[in-house]
């Protein structure tokens, strides 16, 4: 095919439910694609040779090798190329932030002057991993081919996205690893924070069973630090390496006044009990469920339209979600963004939360918001919101999810030590190894970066299952 | 798996379980608590104060009242039965008078319901720190009072029990017997655990005489490792989270009201699924 033939075919829209009826279910909202939109779509791919999107890739997938192989139906060793690199493909194609990644900087978007046609790399990946679910296990089984045992004992704290990856290279280099998890189920923010509407659970307990199929054991309701510290595991329970993967659960909250009142949230809370505790279905779980009318969410980001969309199938009539700067400034993905508009989630752009208002009950009532313009750009490159003096208005809400991110949880660190932190409560590593600074101690994901992605901790996993993996060797 | 090796009523509604869980035994203080689940795929997360342990049989101790979906249910449960999760030790231990610098001195114990077991084991250790443990006890009737002997063993003479209707001890509340403390000039510390309004009136008592209070809070939680935010509290104007911060706080400094509407968030939806539990053991004995 000719580039000129190529850039004519239509890019393949994404299937979706409907977005009244959604609204209103837990259901995955993306259909997927069939083999045959893959297929198409994969062949819109100009096969670029200085291969631009790859190093969008945070992981640095073969894109234009996998979507070759797409484009002519072999799926198969599409997927093989995606595996050589990633590790959960069904997780990430469904929530990377691909317009900000490969698909950025896909040249068919550029060509096209939209970046919305892109080529939908993450879709395509999506595609060839569920084929494959359907048939096999996870993932990581697929992907699994085990060394001899090496009799090592790796000790890995957490099970989100960094945990998951390092668990897996462990394992596969040969050494016996156990993971430990503080809740009662494995997949930390992939089970606890992101919805069932988003990335189903059943996806993420294959990639745990499969883990477990690695050889790898599972302790729940573990918390390191408490249960058992550190220092135990490498000097009483004969371990050899240790890897701290807590991610960043400590929600942050915007210290206005009324904060505490009952109805307001932190995000965390709110899906944590609607996500692991399945708090929705009030029939068969004892979780109570927080059903509020009128709900308004403070923050831009994933988690607030997780947190927004959440509020719509728990039955509110009016959903706003508030944010500071302007929706091109909003670091959500794209797509959830989109997809919180069609459920009909109002979107209050340069508007800030000031206060919460409640009454002799102390439940809540309103919320005071300001309005604001964008000024000079700050220190992160986007311009920076002003507030408009003068400009509060009120809005009638009976509930506020907080949804402004999280801090690193001061846990691990408060309970280890000489585990060195920054100003920040980040766990100080080696950038090669991800070391940090305790001998035989490796951390990764959000801990070390701070509130970021799947796929950053993902990588950030691998990296550091390779510096124990070296560090055990040698 | 969390086995349960032994199992008493202690008054109609009051339930001790010990239960096997080695690892929490081993690294649990006075003042620390745990969560469980009575189910881990549809059950909710609760956290109970840990009342006592023990290292050589890896076992803790819980008491609990019957009173909502999941400890009703615990309290169907029998020895040999299983919880499947327990996660702890969690929260700061209690900071005892006399273990970290300070000189011993006197230490009056206030314990009301069921806030009496968690006492007991602070009590206990407060003891064993050379301080003078005066306990003072309330329940609404004398039916209602538990570890009554151990906590005189602890005191002795220094034991104090209050009802509400003079059934045992003296008639009125607990904060009576504790202001005549307080006036006597030789209280250096106060605790209480109880009730959120007892612990309340109890701060409300200690306040003028400028009395170090310390309470002990138990909020909603969900995960209890400073994740989920659900229990957080206003004390002396901060945010805190009761899991991490606490769950002991300076009793002068909490917003009690907020505190307390708080817990109460869930009240309707507590009592549907309470009535649903009671629903499902309707018959049973």
């Amino acid at each position: 095919m000719t580039p000129k033939e190529r850039m004519a075919i239509a890019p393949q829209a994404m299937p979706e439910q409907d977005p009244s009826v959604r609204a209103r279910n837990m259901n995955e909202v993306a259909l997927g694609y069939t083999a045959e939109m893959a297929m198409t779509e994969a062949k819109r791919c100009l096969q670029c040779p200085t291969k631009p999107c790859m190093k969008g890739c945070p992981v640095a997938i073969n894109i234009p090798g996998f979507l070759a192989k797409a484009s002519e139906g072999d799926f198969e060793g599409a997927l093989k190329i995606i595996r050589e690199t990633s590790l959960l493909p069904a997780v990430c194609g469904r929530v990377c932030p691909q317009e900000k990644q490969c698909q950025k900087f896909c040249t068919m978007g550029k060509a096209l002057g939209d970046i919305d046609k892109a080529v939908a790399i993450g879709r395509i990946e999506r595609f060839c991993a569920d084929l494959a679910r359907g048939q096999t296990a996870g993932d990581i089984s697929a992907s699994a081919v085990r060394a001899t045992s090496t009799g090592k004992r790796v000790a890995v704290i957490g099970t989100g996205p960094a945990s998951i990856t390092c668990a897996a290279d462990c394992a596969r280099a040969g050494h016996d690893v156990t993971m430990f998890e503080a809740l009662h189920k494995a997949g930390g923010v992939l089970v606890y924070g992101i919805p069932e509407f988003r990335l189903p659970k059943a996806i993420v307990q294959s990639e745990i069973d499969s883990l477990k199929a690695l050889g790898v054991k599972i302790e729940l309701n573990f918390v390191v630090g408490r249960t058992r510290k550190i220092k135990d595991f490498l000097e009483k329970d004969g371990f050899d390496a240790v890897f701290i993967g807590t991610g960043a659960g400590l929600p942050k909250f915007m210290n206005i006044e009324g904060e505490n009142l009952v109805g307001v949230f932190g995000a965390n809370e709110y899906l944590t009990r609607a996500n692991l505790m399945k708090a929705y279905d009030e029939n068969s779980n004892d979780t109570p469920c927080w059903r509020g009318k009128r709900v308004a969410v403070l923050g831009g980001g994933n988690v607030a339209m997780d947190a927004s969309r959440m509020a719509l199938r728990l039955g509110a009539e009016k959903v706003y979600l508030i944010y500071r700067r302007s929706e091109a400034e909003m670091p959500a993905r794209k797509e959830e963004v989109h997809h919180a508009k069609e459920e009909g989630v109002e979107f209050l752009t340069l508007q800030n939360a000031k206060r919460i208002l409640g009454n002799d009950n102390g439940s809540v009532t309103g919320l005071e918001c300001l309005k604001y313009e964008l000024g000079e750009p700050d220190a992160s490159g986007r311009r920076s919101p002003v507030a408009i003096k003068g400009s509060e208005f009120v809005l009638a809400v009976d509930t506020v999810v907080v949804a402004v991110g999280n801090a690193s949880n001061p846990l691990i660190p408060s309970t280890t030590e000489g585990l060195e932190t920054d100003d920040r409560g980040h766990i100080i590593v080696n950038p090669e190894t991800n070391m940090t600074s305790i001998q035989g101690v490796f951390a990764g994901g959000d801990i070390v970066l701070g509130a970021a992605t799947v796929i950053l901790a993902m990588g950030e996993g691998r990296r550091a299952a390779q510096g124990i993996n070296r560090y055990l060797a040698g | 798996m969390n086995k349960i090796l032994e199992k008493k009523q202690l008054s109609e509604t009051v339930f001790g379980m010990t239960i096997e869980a080695p690892l929490i035994a081993n690294e649990r203080k006075a003042g620390q608590f745990i969560i469980l689940m009575v189910d881990e795929d549809a059950g909710e997360r609760i956290p109970l104060t840990i009342a006592d342990a023990d290292k050589e049989r890896g076992t803790i101790s819980l008491i609990f009242q019957a009173v909502g979906a999941t400890t009703i249910k615990l309290s169907k449960m029998n020895v040999g039965d299983s919880l499947p999760a327990v996660l702890g030790p969690l929260g700061k231990p209690t900071d005892i008078r006399g273990e970290n610098g300070e000189k011993p001195g006197h230490v009056v114990c206030v314990g009301g319901g069921i806030g009496v077991a968690p006492l007991h084991s602070i009590a206990q250790t407060l003891k064993a720190a050379g301080n003078r443990v005066t306990i003072i006890i309330g329940a609404r009737s004398k039916n209602l009072f538990i570890l009554e002997e151990e906590m005189r063993k602890i005191a002795d003479d220094d034991l104090i029990l209050v009802t509400d209707d003079g059934s045992s001890g003296r008639k009125g509340l607990v904060t009576e017997p504790l202001k005549e403390f307080c006036e006597s000039g030789n209280v250096d510390e106060v605790i209480a655990i109880g009730p959120p309004v007892m612990m309340k009136f109890c701060s409300l008592t200690t306040k003028p005489f400028n009395i170090k209070t310390v309470v002990s809070l138990n909020t909603i939680m969900i995960d209890g490792t400073g994740m989920c935010g659900g229990c957080r509290i206003s004390v002396g104007g901060e945010t805190k989270f009761v899991c991490v911060d606490g769950p002991e706080f300076d009793g002068h400094l909490v917003d009690w009201d907020l505190m307390i509407r708080r817990s109460g968030a869930y009240k309707a939806q507590e009592t549907t699924a309470r009535e649903h539990a009671c629903n499902l053991f309707r018959g049973m004995k």
